[in-house]
């Protein structure tokens, strides 16, 4: 069975425990210095208030410490480790000049209350940032302030309502396409907003006639994913825009797949109003299991009054700071001024590559897809058969008849020793399988890739159970998440409690 | 460029597997006038030696060296060099959010001790109300240092039948001080465990509550269950909640939060541990409490009767941005300046103290206030005796 599995190999790992179990009085993995100060009574500072007992903290040293979260993470897989193929999700790799730079004193340790004075350090990376991606959006202005994508949504919608609202014009809906994320539905209900859906068309793109007749005076934007969640660009993105603008509607853009686009094609050329980035995908900031990220938001001229504030300035000295009188501002929408350390880490990305090697890295990025798409076409089923940008999408149609989903060939992918794809999305392909390899695959690695899909495609035909009842090679089998989610778990208690 | 895995060969090699002249084919779908025919005007390619460089010069240009008495919401405390070795690791810096739950044991069990940890500090939520839409939001230690009577306080909010939602803006003081175990939500700022600084962000939000709230709140959650072996696992759980399922009808709207940053809040809680947190909390108390009563000898230390953590408001006589630029050129910052935000407050300004902070340190900023006050002090005696004179 594992003769043609080439890229991994099963070897041991260590188990380990919960860090409560390894906890005994007595063991500590801290030493504080003496203390220059005269020793207090805490009861008597604090009266009622004092705290007295920690409960079930854990005790232990710190070579416990270390082996307990090493161990723990040689049960992962990362990026680190080899391709990472998860759909919309950018897993491209994550320089590790960022993070040096990320730590640097003066960097690391800055107050975000500092004097200005002594934050131009800091300031200018915000400022060299914001320019840079203006300048690869082709829009006008920017706020860093958001901490993830969708929360870049968030911040965009209440800009897109304030500019309405502004014009006396409040509006009710925002129109969204099935095949959006999942996001910008939840957001534009959070922002109070009613969603109308707006069907794609047989080549998976935006119904140009069907946008034309749900368009009117009722809609606040659009928000749209370009290339959208298929991988295809939106060709007719100038009548989209112009049939939106016409009735005073805004186009949003959802800027997760920038990665297609970067040093090619700006979407403030092509009629884009407002769009988040997100620097955890197009930009390498690391994913880290799931955060932090980092949400830009780049809008063109006439938004600009409504940025979140604090709005970075350049003072008629030629110092940075910060402008807090904005009176048409949709307010803060996040502590501070945002995720900075994943700033620092985008700009040295960008810094790294520079105008050549954006290009190139975007280019890397599409023809990495459309080599997969090639090798896997008649494997899987295509249902789209429109190019594809920087991720490509196939079904489970063939499979299934065979009783093997999405998510099987997914399970099974990992015994091959890659990360699964994104499965089940987009909803409007049934069984998707969404794929995308980033520039950072070299050809050895996604003909290994190749190779071990066609190799479970196979399988489906001659060996299913294998396939059924994978992953074979990892600590756990399938994890039982019906009995999870019914009767949750989500602490550790002490035996007997 | 240095990240890209593929010789000029490779890239041929593909164009031809894929039956495409050349790459500007592939980009044939955008339409032809908005393609870009020029470079983007963003700094050249540079070295990694330059990008070092060019970061060190604006860290140099960024307070490095300064000694602060800055806190109000993003505080600097000592990070043991095992969190950053630790987060290092690419199995955790470089994964994604763990929703294949067979290759990402490690995430999920990591995520499923820091929310134990959390409650333990936060102790069990266990009296139940009936939820209401209103609620009474408190923080303790609040922006000025005090620490709120959260018991009190939770007496009248539960009375009236609204709920009390309590937010902890500096976690170290959990060590010493009581949690608000009559809160039914409790909004946390983990930064203090861990996280660096770094000029606001990113931080560690959290939000806790009562079993009964669970598939209301949003974000990530952990939860324990079994394979097929029967052995003990994790998943990511009540997915019901979000975005990717429910779409517009969602409670959670997250996909990437702060995974990596709870990971660092999770190494710093196992380091210090039962004994530590109170023991380092002891020591912050102890260098506000002797810093307090140094300032009281010179200037109004304000709220005088409420027991206070680590910060604490004093009124100058002169304005505190002032005494601020010349405590800046011996290299300390003073404390935030409170007209910032509330111009009520005058000449007020809040300082925190930390395990980091020296006697020295304290000593000298002491000194330029107490000089600030004396200088105050003999200009109006002179503008007196001129009037009398």
């Amino acid at each position: 069975m594992t003769g043609k599995i080439r890229k991994a190999t099963r070897h041991v790992n260590q188990n380990e425990g919960l860090i409560f179990e390894k906890s005994s009085p007595g063991k500590a993995a801290w030493k504080l210095p003496p203390l220059d100060v005269p020793e207090v009574d805490a009861g008597n500072l604090l009266g009622a208030s004092e705290r007295k007992d920690l409960g079930h903290m854990p005790e232990v040293s710190e070579i416990e410490i270390i082996r307990h979260f090493t161990r723990l993470s040689t049960w992962n897989y990362a990026i680190d480790l080899g391709m990472y193929p998860l759909g919309s999700c950018t897993m491209k790799y994550n320089p590790r000049v960022n993070e040096v730079v990320a730590r640097l004193e003066g960097i690391a340790n800055g107050h975000p209350y500092q004097p200005e004075r002594a934050s131009q350090g800091a300031l200018r990376i915000m400022k060299t940032l914001s320019e840079c991606l203006i300048e690869i959006t082709g829009m006008d202005a920017i706020t860093l302030q958001p901490a993830a994508g969708a929360h870049g949504e968030l911040t965009g919608l209440l800009m897109v309502r304030a500019h309405h609202e502004s014009r006396n014009s409040p509006r009710k809906k925002i129109l969204i396409p099935d095949s959006a994320h999942g996001t910008n539905p939840a957001t534009a209900a959070m922002v109070g907003y009613a969603v109308e859906n707006l069907k794609s068309n047989s080549r998976g793109m935006v119904e140009v006639s069907a946008l034309e007749a749900q368009m009117n005076e009722d809609v606040a934007a659009l928000m749209l994913t370009n290339p959208n969640t298929l991988g295809v660009f939106e060709q007719e993105i100038h009548k989209i825009a112009d049939i939106l603008h016409a009735k005073g509607g805004l186009l949003y853009m959802d800027g997760a797949n920038m990665n297609a686009l970067v040093g090619k094609v700006r979407p403030g050329d092509f009629g884009v109003d407002l769009m988040h980035l997100n620097l955890h995908k197009t930009f390498s900031t690391p994913h880290g299991g799931g955060g932090p990220g980092s949400g830009p938001v780049a809008i063109r001229k006439f938004l600009e009054p409504f940025l979140p504030r604090p709005v970075l300035t350049t003072k008629s000295d030629g110092t940075l700071g910060f402008d807090y009188d904005r009176a048409q501002s949709v307010g803060r929408v996040r502590s501070f001024y945002g995720n900075f350390g994943m700033f620092v880490r985008a700009l040295a990305y960008i810094m790294a590559n520079g105008p050549d090697g954006l290009r190139q890295t975007t280019e890397d990025a599409v023809l990495n897809a459309n080599y997969i798409r090639k090798g896997l076409e008649g494997t899987y089923d295509l249902p789209y058969s429109t190019p594809s940008m920087h991720e490509v999408i196939f079904s489970d149609r063939v499979q299934a008849k065979r009783g093997v989903k999405t998510m099987d060939v997914a399970k099974r992918l990992i015994d091959y020793g890659f990360h699964p794809y994104t499965t089940a999305f987009p909803l409007i392909v049934p069984g998707a399988l969404m794929i995308e390899p980033t520039e950072s695959e070299s050809k050895e690695e996604m003909d290994l890739f190749i190779e071990a899909m066609k190799s479970i495609a196979e399988e489906a035909e001659n060996d299913l159970q294998t396939v059924l009842s994978a992953p074979h090679s990892t600590r756990v089998s399938r994890l039982d998440e019906t009995a999870a989610a019914r009767k949750p778990v989500l602490r550790w208690k002490p035996e007997g409690s | 460029m240095r990240y890209l895995p593929k010789s000029p060969a490779d890239r041929e090699a593909i164009l031809k597997v894929i039956g495409a002249r050349s790459i500007d084919d592939l980009f044939a779908p955008i339409p032809e006038e908005y393609r870009l025919k020029r470079d983007l005007k963003v700094p050249r390619q540079m070295a990694e030696s330059e990008i070092v460089e060019w970061f060190r010069e604006r860290s140099r240009e960024n307070g490095d060296g300064l000694c602060s008495f800055l806190g109000a919401g993003a505080y600097l405390h000592y990070r043991p060099v095992i969190i950053d070795a630790l987060i290092s690791r690419g199995e955790f810096l470089t994964a994604y959010t763990p929703y294949q739950a067979e290759i990402s044991q490690g995430t999920l069990q990591a995520i499923f001790e820091f929310q134990t940890m959390i409650c333990e500090l936060l102790e069990e939520l266990e009296r139940m109300v009936t939820p209401k839409t209103a609620c009474v939001l408190i923080q303790s230690p609040n922006f000025f240092g005090t620490i709120e009577d959260v018991a009190a306080i939770a007496e009248i909010a539960h009375r009236k039948n609204v709920l009390l939602v309590v937010s902890i803006a500096e976690a170290v003081s959990l060590g010493i001080v009581e949690p608000p175990r009559q809160a039914d939500i409790v909004a946390m700022e983990a930064q203090s465990f861990g996280v660096p600084p770094s000029f606001g962000g990113p931080f560690c939000g959290i939000i806790a509550t009562r079993e009964q709230f669970v598939r209301q709140m949003p974000g990530r959650l952990a939860g324990q269950t079994v394979d097929r072996e029967g052995r003990r696992g994790f998943v990511l759980t009540l997915a019901t909640r979000e975005q990717h399922i429910r779409r517009e009808k969602a409670t959670s709207n997250i996909c990437t939060n702060q995974a990596l940053v709870a990971l660092m809040v999770n190494i710093f809680m196992t380091t210090y541990g039962k004994v530590g947190l109170r023991e380092l909390a002891k020591q912050n108390l102890a260098k506000a409490a002797y810093a307090a009563q140094q300032f009281g000898k010179h200037v109004k230390v304000l709220f005088p009767g409420s027991p206070r953590f680590n910060e604490f408001v004093i009124a100058t006589s002169e304005d505190p941005y002032a005494i601020n630029g010349r405590m800046l050129g011996n290299k300390i910052v003073g404390g935030l300046p409170l007209k910032k935000f509330y111009p009520e407050f005058g000449n007020a300004s809040l300082w925190c103290c930390t395990e980091l902070t020296t006697r020295t340190a304290i000593d000298t900023a002491v000194g330029f206030v107490a000089e600030s006050e004396r200088s105050i002090r003999s200009a109006k005696e002179e503008s007196v005796e001129e009037v009398a004179g």
